[in-house]
């Protein structure tokens, strides 16, 4: 159970757990227990925080019915060790949940997965391949004077992404400064705008993308091209942005692996970063991956330095063993090969459990609807809400505190998953 | 609790015992004087024809924080090859170059290593970098928080802003991070590649700053010095990897200007540029530099023959080298206005000429440094070869013969071009207690570690005396962490977690005020964030305690 600090009725400086950027100005209003953003808040945090003003008052339930956090932690337990593999899946968590996750998959020989790991995979696999030439949200702030996003719009994902990082005009190098903003692909939704920038978008075919950046290294490299356009674009549009890119003094390729949903992406985020690394034989450009979302890069940066691998590792033989196809949550439900599904879903909770037969247990948030009724749930509190705990930004760099900001009694997914272990033990 | 550990071998640099046999007692987790003749001995340990020693210190090894982790990401195929099994006392992880937490942990004991640091914090990652250290096992840990290309001291220092407002920020900066050094890493050179500068010499005035690495060397030296640190200011120098850069290396020493200075991997910068391939030993003449600048001490960075990663905060040299890398993939990172990272896999093989002289380079190093108080023992984990080559490392060093027979292997014309064939010495089993114990203790201010005197910590590292000295040193037959036995022959039988350490030096509070107008202006945190609280230390490292050493002004 979390402890009770005496919380002020304005708090500042608080971290918001609800996207990737985890953006740690806001200022938040705590009196009488609704939590209320006063300042620096954007439409996902104002609605996420208001959320959990209206949740409370759910208890654990065994197949529906009410019970004790100590005979849902006793009764999960008992599922898990008839358990032949265990998945626990969902992962949305902060670094305590997704160490405690971490020690129950090895204790049981289980799965780890996190909810995000088909579209994450997508740039561990060019890690895995070939790597990258990466940035952060601070050097993009103090240096970018050119920003190319793939794929999507970054706002709707990451709503204060152009606030926090492009718009402002003072920086460590000087006041008035300017950033172009080149949109590959659809652009803000139509009738939108985003204060303080004036975009370039080349409305191309997303999913050619990778056609695209393969014509963009041959005119870098000047190699003779035959081909008259890519993604549906005009050999002329790419030749001018070469150009641009080319006299950047410090360019970045913004994407979030979540715009490419077609199969294979992870081709379409390599020659991403093969691009910007050959913009760096001569010059400056980086690649800034956008994600982190639902605690995804908090759960792999947790899992990878405790056991090498992140999502989709199985502990079923008794070392980790990681496999992108094998170990997907999804495969493992269709094939039959699961026989428990835990699902942790502490961030966002519309995130419920994928559909399966298979005896579920959720540690999800309060407010939680099920299609199914879960053999256990067990409601937990929110990472910066109801209790303290770290989540990693975007970058795989920066580690956020988090802090309690209402009064409440709902676990976290730590301690419950340490009840579940306690309990195992007894048994 | 009294242990009796009886008729060992006893080699305790620190306090001049050179293999008499002694016996020693434990007490509540310290080594305690001999007790009454009343007393009652609670366990004995006989440990005739064993050799003793006191925990060894890695005083620089990659174990944590943001670039561990990339360079895990990036090596599926090396943790495959090597799997760490979980038993019932201790966890599933993996092994060999880029190791997860736990089996670090497991196998620094298991090699008889107590306690290790982690050289390379960058103050935005430090959370990470213990929240990774608090996840290893067994050993004890502590960090150097790197300076030198963060825009914020590049700014002071370009106002010409006074020495005591840098040393005010550089204790911030350790009070913030809880780490136990300073570190400085290619100086400036991290800030200068973010403005597309590909070279950084000693004398080079920064593109945007002005201020040259020597500059930045001298106040950060004098910044550790006037605040008294222990450690000296831990310097990577400019031009890692350059043929040539023996000359920097050379200057680096004589811009600490009489002050306290710690070159590391210093192999790395040993190079010269004589011969065919204009590319030769400079062994020689840094050893010499080592040998009459009394305030000047160095670690090796041996390089091994094997797979491996390299993992470094100097993004420019990471960038040069990334044409190198085996298997071809790298990850280069400008991070936070604070720093970066580069990350390149690296397979160092004998019959490669540059390779097998950088090999050659660093045991010349190691043989002709006299004082073994001024040379450390490291590989630079990963960044020369994995932590566990040690006991091959110690063999090389120990033993002429063996290490003929090796030299033998190696590329020719990297034979023909050092001397180490020629030298004849041979480290004692009281001199790998200096480097691997006594020294590290007392270069980082460790009272109570690395020595066996009472009132130490019970750190014992206990070996069966084998004439194959890297049989001896891979599997000790006892280690005692804080007086409970957690190792017996080479297994880990018991789980623990270690203890942090740290200096906590004072500072002027006023630059509190200019941090937060800085982070508020231009970073994307809140300056109040870079500070982790001492409830966040204990939670990440497992209940671990939290040791503060004094400053000495």
């Amino acid at each position: 159970m979390p402890a009770s600090p005496v919380i002020p009725e304005a708090v500042s400086n608080v971290a918001c757990p609800f996207c990737g950027l985890v953006c740690d100005d806001l200022e938040v209003s705590t009196a009488a227990g609704r939590v209320t953003v006063q300042a620096n808040g954007c439409a996902l945090a104002l609605a996420a925080f208001e959320r959990g003003n209206s949740d409370g008052g759910t208890g654990p339930r065994i197949d529906g019915v009410p019970a004790s956090l100590a005979d849902a932690a006793a009764t999960a337990a008992r599922l898990l060790l008839g358990s032949r593999l265990p998945v626990i899946g969902g992962l949305a968590t902060d670094v305590e949940g997704a160490r405690a996750a971490g020690r129950l998959a090895d204790r049981l020989g289980g799965v780890l997965d996190h909810m995000n790991s088909a579209t994450f995979l997508r740039n561990t696999m060019v890690l895995q391949d070939s790597g990258w030439i990466a940035t952060t949200l601070s050097e993009v702030r103090n240096r970018a004077d050119l920003l190319i996003v793939a794929g999507g719009d970054v706002v709707s994902r990451f709503p204060r992404f152009f606030e926090r990082c492009i718009a402002n005009g003072d920086t460590l190098f000087g006041e008035g400064r300017t950033c172009d903003v080149i949109f590959l692909g659809p652009g803000v939704p139509a009738g939108s705008t985003i204060p303080g920038i004036v975009p370039t978008v080349i409305p191309c075919d997303v999913t050619q993308l990778a056609a695209a950046f393969g014509l963009l290294r041959a005119l870098l490299a000047g190699r003779p091209v035959q081909a008259e356009s890519a993604a549906g674009m005009p050999l002329a549009t790419w030749r001018s942005l070469v150009e641009r890119m080319k006299v950047a003094r410090y360019g970045v390729m913004a994407w979030a692996a979540g715009d490419f949903p077609f199969p294979h992406a992870e081709l379409t985020v390599q020659s991403l970063c093969e691009l910007v690394k050959e913009l760096n034989l001569e010059g400056r450009f980086s690649g800034l991956p956008l994600g982190g979302s639902d605690g995804d890069i908090t759960a792999d940066a947790v899992h990878l330095w405790q056991t090498g691998f992140g999502s989709r590792t199985s502990f079923g033989q008794g070392i980790p063993e990681n496999d992108a196809y094998h170990h997907s949550t999804a495969r493992l439900l269709a094939r039959g090969e699961a026989d428990v599904l835990v699902w942790i879903s502490s961030l966002n909770e519309a995130r419920t459990p994928p559909p399966t037969s298979i005896p579920t247990i959720v540690l999800g948030c309060t407010g939680m609807a099920f299609e199914r009724e879960p053999a256990v749930f067990i409601p937990v509190g929110t990472p910066g809400l109801d209790h303290a705990g770290h989540l990693f930004r975007t970058d795989r760099v920066v580690a956020l505190p988090l802090q309690q900001l209402r009064p409440s009694t709902l676990p976290s997914v730590a301690d419950v998953l340490a009840a579940i272990h306690a309990a195992l033990e007894e048994s | 609790m009294l242990l009796k550990l009886k008729g060992g071998r006893v080699y305790d640099p620190a306090n001049g015992v050179d293999g008499e046999i002694r016996d020693l007692y434990v007490r509540d987790g310290q080594i305690a004087s001999t007790p009454a003749p009343d007393e009652r001995i609670d366990r004995e340990y006989d440990l005739g024809g064993r050799v003793v020693m006191a925990g060894a210190i890695d005083m620089h090894t990659h174990i944590g924080g943001g670039k561990m982790n990339i360079a895990r990401a990036m090596l599926p195929e090396d943790h495959r090859a090597d799997p760490v099994a979980r038993t019932a006392i201790t966890r599933a992880s993996c092994g060999h170059a880029a190791p997860g937490t736990f089996a670090t942990g497991y196998r620094y004991a298991e090699m008889g290593y107590t306690a290790c640091f982690e050289p390379a914090i960058l103050p935005v990652n430090a959370r990470q970098a213990h929240l990774e250290m608090g996840d290893t096992p067994m050993v004890d840990k502590g960090g150097y928080v790197m300076l030198g290309s963060d825009d914020f001291l590049l700014r002071l220092m370009a106002a010409g802003e006074d020495q005591k407002l840098i040393n005010d920020y550089v204790a911030w900066t350790l009070q913030a991070t809880h780490c136990i050094g300073i570190k400085v890493v290619n100086p400036g050179g991290i800030s200068a590649f973010k403005f597309n500068q590909r070279t950084m010499q000693l004398d080079e005035a920064h593109p945007f700053y002005g201020v040259t690495p020597r500059d930045i060397l001298r106040v950060l030296s004098r910044a550790v010095h006037e605040l008294g640190v222990p450690h000296p200011l831990h310097v990577h120098s400019s031009n890692l990897g350059v043929p040539g850069n023996v000359d920097t290396t050379l200057g680096t020493i004589r811009a600490s200007e009489g002050l306290p200075i710690h070159l590391t991997h210093i192999q790395f910068h040993s190079y010269g540029t004589e011969g065919d391939r204009k590319f030769s030993s400079a062994a020689a003449r840094v050893a010499e530099a080592v040998n009459s600048t009394p305030n000047a001490s160095c670690d090796v960075g041996q390089v091994l023959f094997g797979q491996t990663v390299t993992a470094s905060a100097d993004s420019m040299s990471q960038q040069r080298n990334s044409g190198f890398a085996n298997p071809p993939k790298y990850v280069v990172m400008d991070i936070e206005c604070d720093a970066g990272c580069g990350v390149v896999p690296f397979k160092y093989r004998d019959r490669n000429f540059v390779n097998a002289l950088q090999w050659a380079v660093g045991l010349e190093i190691f043989l002709l440094v006299n004082d073994p108080w001024r040379v450390f023992l490291t590989t630079d984990h990963p960044n020369g070869a994995p932590f566990t080559t040690y006991p091959h490392l110690i063999r090389l060093l120990m033993d002429r013969t063996f290490r003929n027979e090796r030299l033998g292997l190696i590329h020719p014309d990297a034979q023909a071009l050092t001397t180490v064939g020629s030298i004849d010495r041979e480290y004692s089993l009281y001199e790998i207690a200096i480097l691997t114990r006594a020294a590290p203790a007392k270069l980082l201010g460790l009272a109570d570690l690395g020595h066996l005197a009472p009132g130490a910590r019970a750190d014992i590292t206990v070996y069966r005396n084998d004439p194959d000295r890297e049989r001896m040193f891979s599997a000790p037959e006892y280690v005692f962490k804080d007086g409970d036995v957690v190792v017996r022959d080479g297994k880990v039988v018991k789980v623990t977690w270690g203890r942090y350490h740290r200096v906590q030096p004072e500072y002027d509070h006023g630059i509190e005020r200019r941090l937060k107008d800085h982070f508020d202006r231009y970073q994307t945190m809140r300056a109040d964030h870079m500070r982790i609280t001492p409830d966040e230390m204990h939670a990440f490292g497992h209940g671990a305690d939290v040791v503060t050493h004094p400053c000495r002004r």
